[in-house]
């Protein structure tokens, strides 16, 4: 099963122009690389501060426009991995060893599994899904 | 006895300790396995010495608490158990002059050694355990079935299930795999120069194998053998890592990522096979098809050529992965493609999909006159596949007696219920054009 792990905010994450710390990229990549050795990663991203960032905001029928920063730090998003895993458990035991900024206490991950195409009901709602990517599929194609 | 700091039960109260350590195993079994059984020489014995350090975290771990670094531990238990017993073992040789001797092979291998290398870092020792678990002195299904064990984790009753046998049966097809290791005194590590390339292919037919048990499985059938491409999958992701340079082992994981980016496509909602210019492609698996493509995109830039009939085979599926529309296909570049295959690999099957492409790219015509010649070739007699793709083609050209008897012959020689129906309705499809 495949799980999406979401690497929360932190302050560090969240300043502007915010780079890890050279250890930390070095103790990243060799994680990074033991997942990727492990046949459990399968794609990865960073993600830039919120404030290079912008919201829109559907209110009723009202859609508004919010540029970051955001405030809510510990809710952002700051980058994520796909994992293919064989349970929930693997997921978390991987997630355990990550390294850590040892002085950002407030830095966590968030596990969650990803839908299965198979798991949705058949209907015209999913029909349109598939139309829609096929669509995108065809116009990457033509390029 | 060795003990890490343990993380506070509490915080584990709501999760399954045993689904932990079941996790953990999985994770953990080939490394610790390899590591041991580059100690001890032998596959076999490892793989008990890491069981029973399994079965040590399973006792202590629900009452103590899961230890701060599960890994270690694992692997210091198993080492642990190795050294008692070569302890046994040489106070049992003391005890007996004569038996000393047989064991003398042995000899080498000291609790000392095994001490000095107790703290060692934990080597990477995968790649040989692969390599032992696909030796070619064992046949191909206790091939599979020790990569599963031993590589992936998975218990006989899994193994059993994914390959509709029995769990006696597994079970013997490992121990007698396992012995036959021992009795081969099969040389526990990574080949190199003369006859690398063989035991190469002979991982890779394994891993291939393991890839088509669970592909070639229809949606109704147990969740467990699907499950088999995802474990070949993995092996082939964790083989590319490890093999960074080997254009095969690239090719093959790209030809598994693309096939399987077809998974959730390929049968309808009663399970009928849907064939591959009639699936919908939106439901193709994009970061599969991406992974796949960049693993192909790898081989190519190390073979600078069309590479080994894994890669070439890599490159076919990329062709269709890269069309939106099956219109879109590169058919001509299929059809070269095959050419280069039949090369490399002669086969009459090969030869059939050279001439469905050639169909595609140039017409029906020109395919057709590649399967007559097939028509005669002993190993297709009862390839049912050939009358198929013949009266396929003799229905596109108008000759529909001759495309119906075709679509009969087909029937008769599938084995698969569905299959026949469809060709028997196509049989009768083409005899009612006449009217």
């Amino acid at each position: 099963m495949r799980f999406m792990v979401i690497v929360k905010a932190t302050p560090e994450s969240e300043a502007a122009g915010a780079m890890p710390s050279n250890e930390m990229l070095l103790a990243m990549g060799k994680y990074n690389e033991e997942l990727v050795k492990a046949g459990v990663m399968l794609d990865g991203a960073g993600l830039h501060p919120s404030s290079a960032g912008a919201r829109v905001e559907f209110d009723g029928g009202n859609i508004s426009v919010i540029d970051g920063p955001f405030t809510e730090t510990k809710e952002l998003v700051a980058g994520f991995w796909m994992w293919e895993c064989k349970s929930l458990e693997e997921a978390i035991e991987w997630a355990k060893r990550c390294p850590a900024e040892p002085n950002d206490p407030s830095s966590h991950l968030e596990i969650r599994r990803v839908f299965e195409n198979e798991e949705f009901e058949q209907g015209t709602g999913i029909d349109q899904h598939e139309k829609v990517a096929e669509m995108l599929a065809e116009r990457k194609a033509s390029h | 006895m060795w003990r890490g700091t343990y993380a506070p039960p509490t915080a584990l109260m709501s999760r399954s300790i045993n689904a932990t350590i079941d996790a953990l195993w999985r994770m953990e079994a080939p490394k610790i396995i390899g590591a041991l059984a580059r100690l001890v020489r032998d596959v076999g014995l490892a793989e008990e010495l890491a069981q029973d350090a399994l079965v040590a975290a399973l006792q202590q771990w629900p009452e103590e608490g899961i230890p701060a670094k599960p890994a270690a531990w694992l692997m210091m238990t198993a080492k642990r158990r190795a050294i008692d017993r070569f302890r046994r073992d040489r106070m049992m040789r003391e005890k007996n002059r004569e038996v000393a001797r047989e064991l003398d092979a042995r000899e080498d291998v000291s609790t000392a050694m095994i001490e000095a290398h107790l703290d060692d870092d934990i080597g990477d020792e995968r790649l040989a355990l692969i390599f032992a678990a696909c030796h070619p002195e064992l046949g191909r299904e206790a091939r599979a079935a020790l990569t599963l064990r031993l590589l992936g984790g998975l218990t006989p009753p899994e193994i059993a299930r994914a390959f509709l046998a029995s769990e006696t049966t597994i079970q013997q097809r490992i121990v007698r795999a396992k012995k036959t290791l021992r009795d081969a005194d099969v040389q526990f590590e990574v080949p190199h120069g003369k006859g690398r390339n063989e035991r190469l292919a002979a991982v890779l037919e394994v891993v291939y194998l393991i890839f088509n048990e669970g592909y070639s499985a229809t949606s109704g059938s147990d969740w467990m053998r699907p499950q088999l491409c995802g474990e070949a999958q993995r092996l082939g992701r964790i083989l590319a890592e490890l093999m960074p340079e080997e254009t095969e082992v690239l090719g093959l994981l790209s030809l598994m990522e693309l096939q399987a980016s077809r998974l959730g496509a390929r049968v309808d909602a009663e399970g009928n096979p849907i064939l591959l210019g009639d699936q919908n492609r939106a439901r193709w698996d994009r970061l599969l098809i991406r992974r796949g493509l960049a693993a192909l995109d790898r081989a190519s830039a190390i073979s600078k050529g069309p590479g080994g009939p894994y890669q070439v085979q890599a490159a076919i599926a990329a062709c269709h992965a890269r069309a939106a529309a099956p219109e879109d296909t590169d058919w001509l570049k299929i059809a070269a493609l095959y050419a280069a295959l039949m090369q490399q690999t002669p086969s009459p099957v090969i030869e059939l999909n050279r001439a469905v492409a050639i169909s595609m790219a140039l017409g029906p015509e020109h395919g057709l006159a590649i399967v007559d010649d097939l028509v005669e070739e002993p190993a297709l007699k009862s390839y049912h596949l050939l009358p198929a793709v013949r009266g396929d083609l003799l229905e596109k050209l108008g000759r529909m007696p001759e495309a119906a008897a075709e679509f009969e012959r087909a029937a008769d020689l599938a084995a698969n219920d569905r299959e026949k129906q469809m060709l028997r309705e196509r049989a009768r499809a083409a005899r009612g054009m006449l009217n």
